[in-house]
């Protein structure tokens, strides 16, 4: 197993562990969803209309759950100074966190999306656009929140100011997610699926060398 | 134990100082240690020694002065190649509650490569067969500390940087500590240790002020 595997395999295993963030972030997602219809009532089509961007929304929220965790708790026990001096480069540190982080809340929202937008009228033949979005679009969530979450490391309460670094970031997201999901509604092809492809794989690209930067910023102070 | 790095021959600091917040904390810090040296640092709180631990395993950055190690006639002066030499004791120990002492040395035989088969062998030795599958939650601060000893062990790195090692460690556990480092030092490792506490072993020290 290499020391990225065997990083991204523990950090899984923590974040799935009792008091582990994974089950936390799923629980929320569905509480903020079921909460929306008692909000703004009951009528079927209306909710149907906004349950694309209400799933985007609240995924977007569960997931600034675990973010602020995502290399403090290490930061703060010791962990990430043996880390850093383990043969894993920050490169590798950050990717193999972003990654853990997405396979334990971005994938599960995911794959529990349909059941909630069930609950929200959305028409069936558009629970692909939502599930494929979703899946293209949490990974660019996971990535630019770990960059935050690594810049804010080293403050007190930083889990405090990381919403307000990540959710203007997360703006693109969250327009061609919810976008894409509206598209198929209305029968139109407005290639917003395809931004948020390309939004993605930048943010994923480029996310674990600005956190890495980040991190070695932080612990040199 | 696992892929062993080459041993240094001369750990080499000179006119060493550290900047904290603006602040200095010391400087003109010099010394040089040879393969089977340690170094005590002592000196009050607050004089730098977690600081000077830092620099000297590449993890914060010298306002002055350098840092070389010596291995196999080649100089090493990069910072960032520095952390391969390092096995580190620290102030915190590393230790996640969640997962259980025998999973936390797995995870770090992964990380580092080197062979996960004498784990057990390793508990053994630092006393804590009994707990080894139970989270580490339920770790005394000593128990905890016997884990991160195990660690350093699993690690054989050849610069031992010990940060109040003996904090929270009963008798027992003090001398494991002290059998451990003498073979480290017998094996041609380098130690430099801080601590308030006296070390029965021979020593050359440096006092901070």
């Amino acid at each position: 197993m290499s020391a990225f595997a065997a990083l991204l395999a523990r950090d899984v295993r923590l974040a799935t562990r009792a008091g582990g963030s994974a089950m936390l972030a799923l629980a929320f997602f569905a509480t903020v969803v079921t909460l929306v219809p008692f909000g703004i009532g009951s009528e079927a089509r209306l909710l149907a209309r906004i349950a694309g961007g209400v799933l985007w929304v609240a995924a977007v929220l569960a997931n600034l759950l675990a973010l602020d965790r995502l290399f403090q708790a290490d930061y703060e026990d010791g962990s990430l100074d043996l880390l850093a001096l383990s043969p894993l480069s920050f490169e590798g540190i950050a990717a193999a966190k972003i990654t853990a982080h997405w396979l334990t809340t971005g994938l599960p929202l995911t794959i529990v999306s349909p059941v909630l937008a069930l609950l929200l009228n959305l028409p069936v033949d558009a629970y692909v656009a939502l599930v494929a979005s979703l899946l293209i679009g949490t990974p660019a969530v996971s990535a630019i929140g770990g960059v935050a979450a690594a810049l804010t490391l080293s403050i007190r309460r930083g889990g405090l100011l990381l919403p307000l670094l990540v959710l203007p970031l997360l703006t693109p997201v969250v327009i061609f997610g919810a976008g894409a999901v509206l598209a198929r509604l209305d029968g139109i092809e407005n290639g917003a699926i395809w931004l948020l492809a390309a939004f993605s794989v930048a943010a994923v690209l480029l996310a674990p060398f600005v956190a890495a930067a980040a991190l070695r910023l932080n612990l040199s102070e | 134990m696992g892929a062993h790095l080459p041993q240094i021959d001369l750990l080499d600091v000179t006119d060493l100082a550290c900047l904290r917040g603006g602040r200095s904390v010391f400087r003109s810090v010099s010394f040089r240690l040879c393969g089977g040296d340690v170094l005590i640092v002592e000196g009050p709180n607050g004089s730098g020694k977690t600081s000077l631990l830092r620099l000297l395993a590449g993890l914060l950055v010298p306002a002055a002065g350098t840092i070389s190690i010596s291995t196999e006639g080649t100089q090493i002066a990069d910072r960032e190649e520095h952390r391969a030499f390092t096995g580190w004791l620290g102030h915190h120990d590393g230790v996640k509650p969640q997962l259980t002492p025998r999973e936390t040395l797995q995870f770090f035989a992964q990380l580092h490569r080197t062979a996960a088969k004498d784990i057990s062998l390793l508990l053994e030795a630092v006393g804590l067969t009994g707990a080894a599958d139970f989270p580490c939650q339920y770790l005394s601060a000593g128990q905890k500390r016997r884990l991160a000893l195990a660690r350093l062990i699993l690690c054989s790195r050849p610069l031992w940087l010990l940060d109040e090692p003996l904090a929270s460690l009963d008798a027992s556990g003090k001398s494991l500590l002290l059998e451990f480092l003498r073979d480290h030092l017998a094996a041609g490792g380098i130690a430099v240790i801080a601590t308030h506490d006296p070390l029965d072993i021979g020593a050359a020290r440096l006092h901070l002020a």
